[in-house]
């Protein structure tokens, strides 16, 4: 299975849910698209739940990264929320976690927006 | 069982498409479950196989259809080698930026050998003869 994104509105924040395996095809092409369509209508503030995502490889943390300089230099933010510890390890390896703002609770990562 | 499991290799040539990285994935960790792998090291064999399946075909064969993936997996009483070749015009390592410094952490990609070292016990490439690169990762049961 690819990934699974649905978005819901929290406030000022949009939240995205994913649900699957971001790799390399299909699965990256959906996040990226979705990040795009929601900078380029104004959503500034996202929320990136991962949940429920099983697997991600390298061109998954690619789109991630991806999402991240496409939300910064619009203006925005983009973080993360609710790591599995595959998506944790991978994050800590690659030195990512430097970078990302991550939650483990909803509430409080839906609060740093503010 | 791992306990009645003595030795097992598999050599498969794969077409130059990414369904090969799901069919690698799948004789991996098929043998990996053989040698008693747990899940977690099950994850890693197959992070580390379809990261390196990936460059073989994105990067190395670069979609060819006419170059094939040289797989062989070698299994043994709690060891699991894994050898991948492309058929490309091979790399250095110096070729590959260091995903891991700070001017390059924005970048998209990169990260493919980083995790396939993080993930294996051993992970060392070679020139093919004629052409390409070949890896070779081993996983050990119960490394350190």
């Amino acid at each position: 299975m690819s990934v699974t994104m649905s978005t819901r509105q929290v406030g000022d924040v949009t939240v995205i849910d994913a649900a699957g395996r971001i790799t390399l095809g299909e699965g990256s092409s959906a996040f990226r698209d979705t990040i795009k369509d929601l900078v380029t209508k104004g959503d500034k503030k996202i929320l990136l739940n991962l949940s429920e995502v099983t697997y991600i490889d390298s061109s998954g943390i690619g789109e991630l990264v991806s999402g991240f300089t496409t939300t910064s230099n619009a203006g925005g933010k983009l973080k993360l929320l609710g790591l599995t510890k595959r998506v944790h390890d991978l994050l800590q390896i690659t030195k990512l976690y430097t970078v990302f703002e991550v939650f483990d609770d909803e509430a409080a990562g839906l609060a740093s927006f503010s | 069982m791992a306990a009645s499991f003595e030795q097992q290799t598999q050599e498969l040539h794969l077409e130059s498409t990414l369904d090969s990285v799901d069919l690698a994935d799948q004789a991996a960790l098929e043998l990996a479950r053989k040698v008693g792998f747990d899940e977690d090291d099950q994850n890693s064999i197959s992070m580390a196989v379809r990261e390196c399946m990936v460059n073989a075909i994105a990067h190395g064969n670069k979609y060819n259809a006419r170059k094939k993936v040289y797989l062989k997996l070698e299994a043994a009483p709690g060891t699991l080698v894994v050898s991948i070749g492309d058929e490309g015009d091979g790399f250095k390592d110096n070729d590959v930026p260091d995903p891991l410094a700070q001017e390059n952490l924005l970048k998209q990609s990169g990260r493919g050998l980083l995790l396939m070292r993080a993930f294996m016990d051993e992970c060392e490439h070679v020139p093919r003869v004629p052409q390409g690169t070949l890896v070779r990762m081993v996983k050990r049961l119960n490394a350190a």
